[in-house]
């Protein structure tokens, strides 16, 4: 019998957001019957394309001013019992990550996180994982009952259409988080953000402790990224140092990201950074240290002072545009 | 106001990491640190006590071997005390059963107002635990925090999301996950580390939490790991020096890969 496999559906803007088809399009692959969870408004709007990449029907919440995590945690609790899928996945999202944990609780079942492929093995469901940067793949399967709770990262598979009917929409009623619904969400603050998202970007530029200061942060590596019509994004050092939001941070404990080109200024390569841009299709590494890890992987290593070199990079972009 | 601060000891995250060749997890029978991603719910922890103008700062750490060298850390920041919960049965458990040794360490602290945690762990970045303590606990989980506010009983904060920040606001008592880089986290002064040595540390087993050994450690997990495999390696191409023209190799590269 072929498997029932929920996903944990997310929005962006009023489309699934990406994360969210890459993992119709691999739980079409695997199993048989493909429905989502969405917790948020506008469900209406997101049924074409839910469908299109393999969603036959998608339950439908409205998370009444709280988070939607929270409200799916609960909505999931609700109705998995009656509708017995064999796996439930989940974005390594802010939201999937409220989601997945919260119900880990409330059902007491283990999850695998941090995935980026799915197997499956006769009746085994086995997630893989990379450690220490990458260098190291670990497959984990799941044991005990069905369903089992995952959580893959962006990224891992690539979203494909497969030209399915709109998924039919069931509204869910709101049900009741307990304590945890207390959290109100109260405003929604948007930063503006030119050009394209971190993990959608063809070009990502990042920028690591090499830059020298936060100062130089706006000039080297957003100024870059903004000639090259891509993204910036940051190494965890220049992160913790409040140099720049979390958000941007590239690797293990921060974004994966799989650009056609990722560009590293003043960033040494530490195992937590690589496994998050590894994976890119061209690296350009810059950094003063010739002999530092990043060294290790680049299509095209620069060894040089951030500071000095890529102020000419911008200079000669510029006298092109 | 009284807060726990969770927080790792993780092997030197500088030094390679290995896997235990019996168990397939993570080696951490050496020497172990302070995982810095948690020094930030420290400093924020210690701000926010200081702020409320009374209430202390409780540590909770689970470990192998009795290991203290990153909870004195903390400790030597300004945290007043610490649980360690260590124990050999623990070995191997999965994040569900961490969660749970965490959320009875919060009940064994007291009477706790807020619990603060990283967003995941350096070592091991699962990332569930603040929410799967939430749930055991039946608390409000605020996650991903890059500000935190406490007044009148209620917390708020703001959320990181990804296009911007949600201020979501709930009442006490919470868990609170914050991102990193939200606080400068402190240097412990020499006076902090002299007095972290004298600082109680409450050392328990999962059996003096009520837990049970069959439910926890690698009885308890109800995952496996079936494989591990180096990942094929990246081959490195051209490397060169910058002598003040290296930026026209970078542009005619960008050219060939037709980005710009």
């Amino acid at each position: 019998m072929g498997l029932k496999i929920w996903v944990f559906a997310e929005a962006d803007g009023d489309k699934p957001a990406s994360a969210t088809l890459e993992l119709l399009t691999k739980a079409r692959e695997i199993g048989e019957t493909v429905e989502a969870v969405y917790v948020g408004a506008n469900a209406d709007a997101l049924a074409g394309a839910l469908g299109d990449y393999g969603a036959s029907k998608v339950y439908a919440i409205d998370p009444g001013g709280r988070l939607p995590g929270v409200i799916g945690a609960a909505a999931l609790a609700e109705l998995l019992p009656a509708n017995s899928p064999d796996i439930v996945l989940f974005a390594q999202s802010y939201d999937g990550r409220d989601a997945i944990s919260l119900l880990s609780a409330k059902l007491d079942k283990p999850v695998l996180t941090n995935g980026f492929t799915i197997r499956l093995d006769g009746d085994k469901v086995i997630i893989g994982t990379q450690i220490f940067g990458g260098n190291t793949l670990v497959d984990a399967e799941f044991e005990g009952e069905a369903p089992y709770l995952a959580a893959i990262r962006p990224k891992s598979f690539a979203a494909e259409p497969g030209g399915g009917a709109p998924a039919t929409v069931e509204t869910v009623p709101t049900p009741d988080a307990g304590r945890a619904g207390e959290a109100k969400v109260l405003d929604h603050h948007v930063e503006e953000r030119e050009g394209p998202k971190l993990e959608e970007a063809v070009v990502v530029v990042s920028g690591g402790r090499g830059l020298g200061s936060a100062e130089n942060y706006g000039p080297l590596v957003d100024d870059l990224a903004k000639l090259l019509h891509g993204a910036s994004g940051a190494s965890r050092a220049i992160v913790d140092a409040g140099w720049v939001p979390y958000a941007k941070q590239v690797g293990q404990t921060g974004k994966t990201v799989k650009p056609k080109l990722y560009v590293a200024i003043g960033i040494s390569g530490a195992t937590q950074h690589m496994v998050g841009m590894k994976g890119s299709d061209n690296i350009i590494a810059n950094n003063k240290d010739g002999e530092a890890p990043i060294y290790g992987i680049p299509d095209l290593g620069v060894v040089g002072d951030a500071t000095k070199v890529v102020p000419k990079l911008i200079e000669a972009l510029k006298a092109r545009s | 106001m009284n807060v726990v601060v969770c927080v790792k000891q993780i092997p030197d995250p500088a030094t390679p990491g290995k896997l235990n060749a019996d168990s397939n997890t993570l080696e951490r029978a050496g020497k172990l640190i302070l995982d810095e991603s948690d020094s930030f719910g420290v400093e924020m922890a210690l701000q926010l006590v200081d702020k409320a103008g009374g209430g202390e700062v409780t540590l909770v750490s689970m470990a192998p071997n009795d290991e203290v060298s990153g909870l004195r850390t903390a400790l030597a920041m300004g945290a007043a005390k610490a649980i360690l919960v260590s124990d050999p049965a623990l070995a191997g458990s999965d994040s569900l059963t961490t969660a749970k040794v965490i959320a009875k360490s919060v009940e064994r602290a007291g009477d706790i107002d807020l619990v603060l945690t990283a967003t995941e762990s350096t070592d091991g970045y699962t990332g569930t635990i603040p929410g799967q303590v939430a749930g055991l606990l039946d608390w409000p989980a605020l996650t991903f925090a890059k500000e935190v506010e406490i007044a009148d009983g209620t917390v708020k904060i703001q959320r990181q999301t990804e296009a911007g920040y949600d201020v979501v606001e709930a009442s006490l008592p919470a868990v609170v996950s914050v991102t990193a880089g939200v606080v400068e986290p402190r240097y412990p002064s020499f006076k902090g580390i002299m007095a972290a040595k004298n600082k109680p540390v409450d050392k328990v087993t999962a059996a003096d939490l009520g837990l049970d050994a069959s439910e926890v450690g690698w009885s308890g997990a109800r995952q496996q790991i079936v494989s591990v495999e180096k990942a094929p390696e990246r081959q490195a191409g051209e490397k060169i020096e910058d002598d003040g023209s290296a930026y026209e190799q970078i542009v005619a590269y960008l050219e060939k890969l037709k980005v710009i």
